[in-house]
């Protein structure tokens, strides 16, 4: 008999990607992805942390290249992130494997959007997989890995929050592929996307897709629940462990693969039921698609788009009860810790009235009462350039007042090209620009990344300097303090740098206090 | 069998998700299928936090439906009003004033505490939770922690 374990999906991807001779896992650390690859390398993966998702992406796609295994994690906003190359290499394919792992956040639990990123796979033109608990994250990456290798096409594994993080049992089924051996041919119609050859590898890439579809109506990835003929349920993801409670008697349609779809195996499945209903989280991705395909089937209310399933909702909506929900129980929110570097940065933002444009990161925590000290925040890095813009639109007297603050792994990730752009195209009061230096990747779990001097498995790397970024980029100050141990200091040097009409970069520089107990162990190990 | 739910609930640094791991963990050596389901990221920030474990003969969503929690055990008395509504109708809370709190030798091992009050509802043998708790913690954490569970579970005395 097989061994069950009690693992979460994102155990689970990992073990897959072990079991897949994977050569290289890649990715930007975000919740609720970020497990995945901390947990390959536990289990003696290759993986790094790419100071950005295209990075990951990219790597990923060379390793591919040359005929390997790649697979790539991000959480859903990075795939934004990584979108540009995704939709290239959709076009050109790989010889090797690359799977693409997309971690969307339905609910928002710790995103910005709850963006529904299966429509990048309709819309790049990419095969994907939704699995719905721990043993399908397993089965279908090995899937996403034999399919990859079947048709030379980059696979999107889309997962969810609950099915993450969720723990389920379930069997690893040991060793599933070789692995691939090292080779790189020079082929250019293949692989280099100039017009004249992108337009026949598009050609080529809808033909590979429409023989995928033929491949998923033979239902190796389909499970059929054939019950009560009154009520059928096509449901995708963690929407189909919800519908199994909701709705025990219902005959059900979970697709493993959601695209392509297998339309004419769910046409079959519609035929065959007096009601049949989609049931799936976020956005009506399935239902427009089959009824696109001249399938008569039903779509949920409006007010399930929003935020995640579960098996209330689920009864709800097969009940067509479309009335407003009442909210949840507000809990205590998350705050900054008691004894955080950033609190004293935050202190002297309010005092001195600024407009602070602000990042992702556990800074953002600065909205929060007492501190009230961050009045916008849009994407990753966007805190830099979006400062800029203000400062270009706003009267004098309020422009000096903007500040931008971006934590440290921001700022390799995406805050870099928003210096270049301040230095290049300077606002008439020049910029002010603080790094809230942390040196970790506190939000996601402290993770490491290119700043820190040490890789993802916490083992010594070589460290890139934040001051030397700005330096070489041509600011006109930069200064490194700790504002926790000198506040008054910190507060005149701002003063006199939004007095200026300078381009500025002041590096807040003191370390998480979770990140510096990790970090005498990780000294200690290596 | 039927599904029974249980519900942890507490701030973010209490030990929440460890509660759990180790409840899903002793339910899965003793043969149930469990799910076990909450979200993280932000937990550590100190905020609210509550983590679900389902156990039966074969369970299906990870999330326990709104009202049909069996078992609630709240770590911090603030918490009860958010995750009331959770419990069932003749459904068990167990809070910090069940426990002999005046007994903790850590305040950190409050979890501990509670999960052995937890235990006494709970189909699972006295060698299982043994063995569990064991795994679970580093060895100068061990001992302290499994008195905190015998306490809890009303056999230390």
């Amino acid at each position: 008999m097989e061994k069950k374990i009690l693992v979460s999906g994102n155990e689970a991807i990992a073990m897959a990607a072990i079991d897949c001779a994977v050569d290289l896992g890649c990715g930007y650390p975000g919740t609720p992805s970020s497990e995945i690859l901390e947990e390959f390398s536990r289990l003696g993966g290759a993986a790094e942390w790419d100071p950005n998702e295209k990075c990951a992406l990219e790597t990923g796609i060379g390793v591919a290249m040359a005929n390997g295994r790649a697979l790539v994690t991000m959480k859903h906003v990075g795939l934004n992130v990584a979108a540009d190359p995704l939709f290239t290499i959709a076009y050109s394919g790989t010889p090797g494997g690359l799977v693409v792992v997309s971690a969307d956040d339905p609910g928002m639990a710790s995103s910005q959007n709850e963006q529904d990123n299966r429509r990048y796979a309709a819309a790049a033109g990419v095969p994907m997989f939704e699995p719905s608990d721990s043993q399908e994250c397993y089965d279908l990456t090995v899937a996403a890995f034999r399919l990859a290798d079947r048709f030379r096409a980059p696979v999107l594994l889309r997962v969810t929050t609950r099915v993450c993080h969720s723990k389920c049992v379930m069997v690893r089924r040991g060793a599933a592929l070789e692995p691939r051996p090292a080779h790189f041919d020079k082929n250019p119609q293949l692989q280099v996307m100039v017009p004249a050859f992108a337009r026949q590898a598009h050609v080529r890439m809808r033909a590979d897709l429409a023989a995928m579809q033929q491949f998923n109506e033979e239902g190796a990835y389909t499970t059929v629940l054939k019950k009560s003929p009154k009520l059928g349920i096509i449901a995708n993801g963690i929407a189909f462990q919800h519908v199994l409670d909701a709705a025990p008697d219902a005959s059900v349609f979970h697709p493993g693969m959601t695209w392509p779809l297998p339309l004419a195996a769910i046409r079959e499945f519609a035929a065959g039921v007096e009601r049949c209903l989609v049931v799936e989280e976020g956005d009506d991705f399935m239902g427009e698609a089959i009824r696109a395909a001249g399938i008569p089937v039903e779509s949920k209310a409006e007010v399930f788009r929003f935020g995640e399933l579960n098996v209330g909702r689920v009864r709800r909506l097969i009940a067509g009860d479309a009335a407003p929900e009442p909210a949840a129980a507000p809990g205590k929110p998350p705050q900054l810790c008691v004894g955080c570097p950033h609190r004293k940065s935050f202190e002297v933002l309010r005092d001195l009235g600024c407009i602070v444009s602000g990042d992702i990161g556990c800074y953002t925590l600065g909205v929060m009462p007492p501190f009230g000290a961050l009045h916008c925040c849009v994407c990753m890095g966007a805190s830099v350039t979006v400062g800029l813009g203000l400062r270009r639109k706003l009267p004098e007297s309020e422009a000096r007042k903007v500040v931008s603050v971006i934590g440290d792994s921001t700022f390799l990730h995406t805050g870099i090209n928003g210096i270049v752009e301040m230095v290049y195209n300077r606002p008439a009061t020049g910029h002010v620009v603080v790094i809230l230096d942390n040196s970790t990747t506190a939000m996601t779990g402290l993770q490491e990344h290119p700043g820190t001097g040490r890789r993802l498995d916490h083992s010594p790397a070589f460290a890139v300097s934040l001051e030397k970024i700005v330096t070489g980029i041509g600011v006109d100050h930069v200064d490194v303090i700790d504002t926790t141990a000198e506040p008054e200091r910190f507060k005149a040097l701002l003063q006199e740098r939004l007095a200026s009409n300078d381009c500025s970069v002041i590096i807040a520089r003191r370390p998480c206090i979770l990140a510096l107990a990790k970090a005498k162990t990780y000294a200690e190990k290596h | 069998m039927a599904v029974t739910n249980i519900i942890v609930a507490g701030l973010g640094g209490q030990g929440v998700l460890k509660v759990t791991d180790i409840l899903a963990e002793a339910l899965f050596e003793s043969g149930f299928d469990v799910k076990k389901s909450e979200v993280h990221g932000m937990s550590q920030r100190g905020g609210s936090v509550s983590s679900e474990v389902r156990f039966g003969a074969r369970v299906a969503s990870p999330m326990v439906p709104a009202g049909e929690c069996d078992l609630l055990a709240v770590l911090d008395s603030t918490q009860i009003e958010v995750v009331l509504n959770q419990l069932r109708t003749g459904g068990v809370l167990i809070t910090p004033d069940d426990v002999p709190k005046d007994r903790l030798a850590h305040p950190k091992a409050l979890n501990t505490m509670i999960l052995g009050a937890l235990s006494r509802h709970l189909p699972v043998a006295d060698e299982v939770w043994n063995r569990v708790l064991t795994a679970a913690f580093p060895e100068k954490l061990r001992d302290l922690n499994l008195a905190m569970f015998a306490l809890g579970r009303g056999s230390g005395n």
